[in-house]
């Protein structure tokens, strides 16, 4: 689970490292309200979205170079940032081509800095283990950096039965050359990201910049703070600052039933049970030369109500001119649940394009005879082969048909001779 | 001969009184697997399904001399269960529950470095010696004695591989599905090396997926130890959408893994043969096996 950059903020300063003063605005009013109460002459103002790459983005219909990172030297500009920025889509690198909608701004006191230090923290694979990543040449370039320079990059993986000790802490300060107060600063944000990290089940904590200003204080001027969503039920109060807002509606609507489905481009309807056999329907459609129309993957300890569920999702689309229904059957999710979901499902919203069933495994053969005495419309499939190979026609000819009459509508109301 | 488990595998299950443990308990006792107990703390000496139960994992050892352990137990208490298992020094260790939070299992994994336990998964469908042994939630059905291992990081995807060799008329020595989770227990390495060593299977299937980096270490330990059994490969995921990310910490630690082609030029480089297509994974090591 994402949080915003303002609350990971409030969080990191409820543990004690040191943050600008700021304060969060929903309108431009508030916006400038804020800078005039934290008095000073420049702010930083900045886009609330769930993505990086903010600085460097831009906003739908406005032209590039003026991102979601902005300086105001004055309240008129804090006005004038506020006002380019909410209620617009900002596009970086890291949202979907569309942006993310901007519903907050985060109003912050600008500091002067002296130099820029990158410290992340996460799970690595590879260890097993909490590990931190921390480097020198801090800032937006940071994965250029290391990926140029490997060697500028620190990683510390760190045992957990051990914790983050002081001395491993001290000599990754001095790793990345600070010294005295500040060495003991940053010794400080070190430890307290770990234990942040270890008590809330965060899954990154990254501070880029961690940066060092020219009065010689060391601050964390962005965060970016993710948690393990399987270890949110001991938390509620991380859960409470959960913001769906960003989701597409049928996310949304997916995320809601527990379902991981992502809108794509073609119209091929998926539906898999299983995230590995969900990547290998799309691949499979592809190589028949198919475009999916979305990837939809029912975890499979799904109940009969949520794979009906999945379907409608499916069914209302538009867009869909055929529909996969690839599900292998074996231990927990069985076909029959499939089968009387298919049945439900059609009763609410009636099949309109071919339903393609791929149903192999545990309770298949009881699950295809439900469906046929069911009665609703559906073209069987003897593999994953066979199940790509027909739904991919068929979306051809349900395309074609639509093209023809289309044509004679067009050609009825006279629009050609 | 087979990897892990076979005939005389004694397995206990934790969790054996849930809806799960019953369910699956009941199957394996129904293919014929040796089912010797089950834990359930606070059912201590009551009996389940014919098999006595205990309160804990070392009473359940020390009584049946069980050598496999298979976790039913909801994930809140899940991790709990395996470091238990880990105590009692349980040799093979099997955990399908799913939705673990992952300290919890960093933790695990501490723990296995200075025991001689073997775990796999969590969030894993388990391992099956066809008419032998079956620990978790594989279907039996589709399965048929054979000359293939099988090691997998999908789920479902396993049983994909699972009919096509037996469809193929190759069957399976061993089918190990290890999971996908961020921090596991055995990986495609340490089963590659396995059934290396295994005089009955004649070559190995590895199902991957996009994301993390198990397929490149696969890779490198293929090309650090050349000259075993043909490998045949697929990754899913070669038309997934692009995820969305966070931050920069995870690129600049993987920097280039984890992408479908990167995975798969990986595996080509190290000899392994490339199925291209899902549907294609068995006819591909058919093909393999009649050219050697």
């Amino acid at each position: 689970m994402h949080i915003h950059e303002y609350q990971a903020k409030q969080l990191l300063a409820k543990y004690g490292v040191p943050v600008p003063d700021g304060g969060v605005a929903s309108t431009v009013d508030e916006a400038t309200r804020i800078a005039r109460d934290m008095g000073g002459g420049a702010w930083m103002i900045k886009a609330q979205i769930h993505a990086g790459g903010r600085r460097s983005g831009h906003f739908d219909g406005a032209p590039q170079g003026e991102g979601g990172v902005r300086l105001a030297n004055s309240i008129t500009d804090v006005e004038k940032h506020a006002g380019e920025m909410l209620g617009h889509a900002l596009i970086t690198s890291q949202t979907r081509p569309s942006g993310s909608d901007v519903e907050r701004v985060y109003v912050e006191r600008a500091c002067d800095v002296a130099s820029e230090l990158y410290l992340g923290m996460l799970v690595d694979r590879h260890t097993s283990r909490v590990t931190l990543v921390a480097s020198a040449a801090g800032g937006v370039n940071i994965e250029s950096i290391a990926k140029e320079h490997p060697e500028s990059v620190i990683k510390r993986a760190i045992d957990p039965n051990e914790g983050l000790a002081t001395d491993t802490a001290q000599e990754l300060a001095s790793e990345l050359a600070l010294k005295g107060g500040q060495a003991e600063a940053a010794v400080g944000v070190i430890q307290t990201l770990y234990q942040i990290f270890t008590e809330l089940d965060a899954s990154l904590i990254e501070i880029n910049p961690l940066a060092v200003t020219a009065t010689g204080e060391v601050m964390a001027l962005d965060a970016t703070l993710t948690f393990d969503d399987n270890a949110l039920f001991r938390h509620p109060d991380i859960q409470a600052l959960r913001d769906d807002a960003e989701l597409q509606l049928g996310e949304l609507e997916a995320a809601q039933h527990g379902i991981n489905y992502v809108k794509l481009d073609g119209n091929i309807g998926c539906l898999a049970s299983g995230a590995g056999t969900a990547l290998a329907t799309l691949d499979a459609v592809h190589l028949f030369g198919g475009e999916p129309a979305n990837f939809l993957d029912v975890p499979p300890v799904a109940q009969v109500g949520r794979v009906k569920d999945a379907l409608r999702l499916l069914l209302s689309d538009p867009g869909v001119a055929s529909i996969l229904v690839n599900v292998f059957g074996g231990g927990i999710m069985r076909c029959d649940t499939i089968a009387d979901a298919i049945i439900m499902a059609n009763r609410e919203t009636p099949l309109k394009v071919p339903l393609i069933a791929r149903l192999a495994g545990t309770n298949a053969t009881f699950a295809i005879r439900r469906l046929k005495d069911a009665g609703p419309d559906i073209v069987f499939a003897s593999d994953l082969a066979d199940a790509a190979d027909k739904a991919v026609t068929a979306a051809k000819q349900v395309k074609a048909i639509q093209r023809r009459s289309w044509w004679q509508r067009v050609r009825k109301a006279g629009g050609v001779n | 001969m087979a990897v892990l488990v076979d005939a005389n595998t004694k397995v206990i299950c934790q969790g054996i009184t849930g809806q799960q443990g019953t369910f699956y308990t009941e199957q394996a006792l129904a293919s014929g697997t040796k089912m010797v107990g089950g834990v359930r703390p606070g059912k201590g000496g009551a009996r389940h399904l014919g098999l006595p139960v205990f309160n804990t994992v070392q009473e359940a050892v020390d009584a049946t001399g069980a050598d496999a352990s298979v976790i039913f137990v909801p994930p809140i208490h899940a991790a709990e269960a395996i470091h238990e298992a880990i105590d009692a020094g349980v040799p093979l260790i099997v955990c399908v529950t799913e939705r673990i939070p992952v300290l919890d299992i960093v933790g695990v994994k501490r723990a296995l470095e200075t025991s001689n336990s073997r775990l796999i998964g969590p969030n894993c469908p388990g391992i099956i010696t066809p008419n032998e042994c079956r620990i978790g939630i594989m279907p039996q059905e589709i399965f048929r004695r054979g000359r293939i291992g099988i090691v997998s990081r999908t789920g479902t995807l396993t049983y994909e591989a699972v009919e096509q060799t037996t469809r193929a008329n190759l069957g399976q020595t061993t089918c190990i599905g290890i999971g996908a989770d961020p921090v596991q227990g055995m990986s495609f390495c340490d089963c590659l090396a396995l059934f290396m060593d295994d005089d009955e299977t004649e070559g190995v299937i590895l199902i991957g997926e996009i994301g993390g980096e198990a397929e490149e270490q696969a890779a490198d330990y293929l090309r650090a130890n050349p000259g075993g059994k043909p490998v045949v490969a697929y990754v899913a995921g070669r038309f997934a959408p692009p995820g969305r990310r966070m931050g920069h910490a995870g690129a600049i630690i993987q920097h280039g893994t984890g992408g479908a082609e990167v995975k798969v030029d990986a595996l080509r480089n190290a000899g392994v043969h490339i199925a291209e297509s899902p549907v294609t994974i068995g006819a591909t090591m058919a093909e393999v096996l009649a050219r050697s």
